[in-house]
């Protein structure tokens, strides 16, 4: 009786502490949004608040009534996201499945040949000089896409999820007379689907996030990702009143609500994220641990 | 049975086989094409630059044309300050990483096994969030957090009695303000791998503690942790491989870039991306960037051979 009572306590304790650190991993996003959703007077008068002293969306009204430089940035992080994954995914898995092909002699130089990346690089400058002056791909969405397009860690992980693909299935395939490319549309795609569903969700984040390429390639402002305007944005707060002046319509520039809109870009910049998340956590956390135990 | 022949055809005539292999694969081949490409060009071709920490870049002559300077890049780079501050700064601070965020993580993995399924996942939901986060959101959180007048913290310390802190240009803070932050972005993922480490161990162990009247804490330490420092021992190790690497948003993002937090913020990537973009001088850029290169490879191989002693298992290569 007494040990189970101890027991409950301890539960208890349990419960507490992770309430605890669940409200330290929560709170300061909270504030993010309280600050989105605040007046720039109260800002001004009290600092900020967990709780807006008065709830107004006016940051929010004010970004879309001059969306310019919002949708912009929508769409440059949506379609290089989209496409972006398509081709990250399409290459990544074609090449972890030839890895992954046990009867394939190469197989393990090639292997190396892929993985060897993950142990050295030539570092930033190399990458950096190729891109910009050699491909001549910077200040485009190629600069945004096409570097992160094999990524060793998302090949890595797809082999893993390939090699427990049963050999015989091919071999049989074979004797039916079906090609390679055949197989592996036919038969590999088809039963690999929850290992490329979590792939595709590891590319879609990494790209979804992603600010160091705009950083690095991107001058166009018609081409800035949500992440480098909001970067920007913190940088220089100017650049949030010249990227929404280039809209049409023409904004009065005192009555701007510098410290809310920033603040509502970063929940903007951040929302699609964290809506999508808990539906998809289950793939994103059985992809890690596989990544990680396998890798 | 097909097979089988072709493996004997194959090892009576080696250079041939090789050939041979590669004509009948070539289907399968074809389809790894595209990967490799992008492997090679993304990755291989910028080995080549590496020259570039020999040379004085001059964009007329190219890469190729222009002039050997021997080693002055490397004697320019380890001469300044810089050198030793960058390297200091990124080991410490990835030594406090790794240390705070896997001993957090381990007591987190432990308290969660004590708990139902249900409440598992409601606090395993929380504790991820903001790993989803990326460092430029991160930055505006801890720019809410620090802000010099309308900050929280400022806010708290006023209404304690106690003076403003101008975060932004007191350098002695950022050890601790950069380690929470990475505690807090990664806590949740690093608990997820303890916490799936501690499922795998054999229920029945526990069960047969209980009966011999072992309490919950001496069932952790004598069944729960020696069973996953296995687990611990390579994440560690991992770790430490990668000690010469560092995050860049965090290092670059959360101290805005404030000149008055190098000398405990500025780590060997924030200082090579500087020296590339802002101050142009791409020659020790490069040698920079090699020299974290070569030290980071030796790391990693080290790191592989004691895990290959340890348990070969779980060795990388």
């Amino acid at each position: 009786m007494i040990s189970q009572r101890k027991n409950q306590l301890s539960h208890w304790l349990i419960h507490a502490w992770f309430i605890v650190f669940s409200l330290f991993c929560i709170i300061p996003f909270l504030y993010i949004i309280s600050i989105s959703f605040s007046t720039e007077s109260d800002l001004a008068k009290y600092g900020y608040q967990l709780i807006p002293k008065t709830f107004t969306t006016f940051a929010y009204e004010y970004m879309i009534g001059s969306p310019k430089a919002l949708i912009n940035g929508y769409l440059v992080s949506i379609t290089v996201t989209v496409l972006g994954t398509i081709l990250s995914l399409a290459v990544t898995s074609m090449l972890a499945y030839v890895l992954s092909r046990k009867d394939f002699r190469g197989s393990n130089s090639l292997s190396f040949y892929v993985f060897f990346t993950m142990l050295f690089s030539g570092g930033l400058v190399p990458w950096y000089i190729l891109i910009k002056k050699y491909l001549h791909i910077d200040d485009s969405l190629f600069a945004l896409i096409l570097p992160y397009v094999i990524m060793p860690w998302h090949v890595l992980l797809m082999k893993g999820f390939l090699s427990d693909v049963p050999l015989a299935l091919i071999e049989s395939a074979k004797i039916d007379g079906a090609g390679e490319w055949r197989i592996f549309y036919k038969i590999i795609l088809p039963i690999a689907k929850p290992a490329l569903a979590t792939l595709a969700l590891f590319i879609a984040f990494v790209y979804w996030n992603d600010w160091y390429l705009a950083l690095l390639y991107i001058d166009n402002q018609d081409l800035t990702p949500l992440q480098y305007m909001l970067y920007r944005i913190m940088n220089n707060i100017q650049y949030l009143s010249t990227s929404l002046q280039t809209g049409n319509i023409s904004i009065d520039i005192s009555k701007m609500p510098n410290e809310t809109a920033r603040m509502a870009i970063a929940v903007l910049a951040a929302g699609p994220i964290l809506l999508v998340f808990p539906f998809f956590q289950k793939h994103f956390i059985k992809g890690l641990t596989v990544g990680a135990i396998k890798g | 049975m097909e097979h089988t022949s072709h493996r004997a055809v194959r090892r009576s005539n080696k250079s041939g086989g090789f050939w041979r292999e590669l004509s009948r694969k070539k289907g399968l081949i074809s389809l790894a094409v595209p990967g490799l490409l992008f492997v090679t060009v993304f990755y291989y071709l910028p080995m080549f630059g590496l020259v570039l920490a020999f040379k004085d870049l001059n964009f007329t002559k190219g890469i190729w044309g222009s002039d050997w300077v021997g080693f002055n890049n490397f004697k320019f780079f380890f001469t300044s300050d810089a050198a030793l501050q960058v390297t200091r700064n990124t080991i410490v601070l990835n030594l406090i990483f790794i240390a705070l965020t896997n001993i957090v993580s381990i007591a987190l993995a432990l308290l969660l096994y004590e708990l139902s399924r249900r409440a598992v996942k409601v606090y395993q939901t929380t504790l991820f969030f903001p790993y989803f986060l990326s460092w430029v959101t991160v930055s505006y959180v801890t720019y809410a957090l620090l802000n010099p007048e309308l900050g929280v913290i400022n806010h708290i310390l006023n209404r304690l009695g106690w003076e403003s802190i101008n975060w932004y240009f007191e350098s002695k803070y950022w050890p601790s303000i950069l380690s929470l932050a990475f505690l807090w972005k990664n806590v949740g993922y690093s608990t997820l791998i303890f916490y799936t480490g501690l499922l795998g161990i054999d229920k029945s162990y526990y069960e047969a503690a209980a009966i011999d009247g072992a309490s919950k804490f001496q069932q952790i330490r004598n069944i729960s942790l020696p069973l996953v420092t296995p687990l611990i021992i390579l994440i560690v190790l991992l770790q430490v491989g990668r000690i010469f690497y560092s995050d860049f948003g965090l290092f670059y993002f959360l101290p805005a870039d404030s000149g008055a937090l190098y000398s405990t913020t500025d780590v060997i990537d924030t200082y090579v991306f500087r020296a590339l973009r802002v101050s142009g001088d791409i020659g020790m850029a490069t040698a920079a960037g090699l020299y974290q290169s070569i030290v980071g490879f030796v790391l990693v191989v080290t790191v592989n051979f004691i895990v290959r002693k340890v348990n070969k298992e779980n060795a990388i290569f």
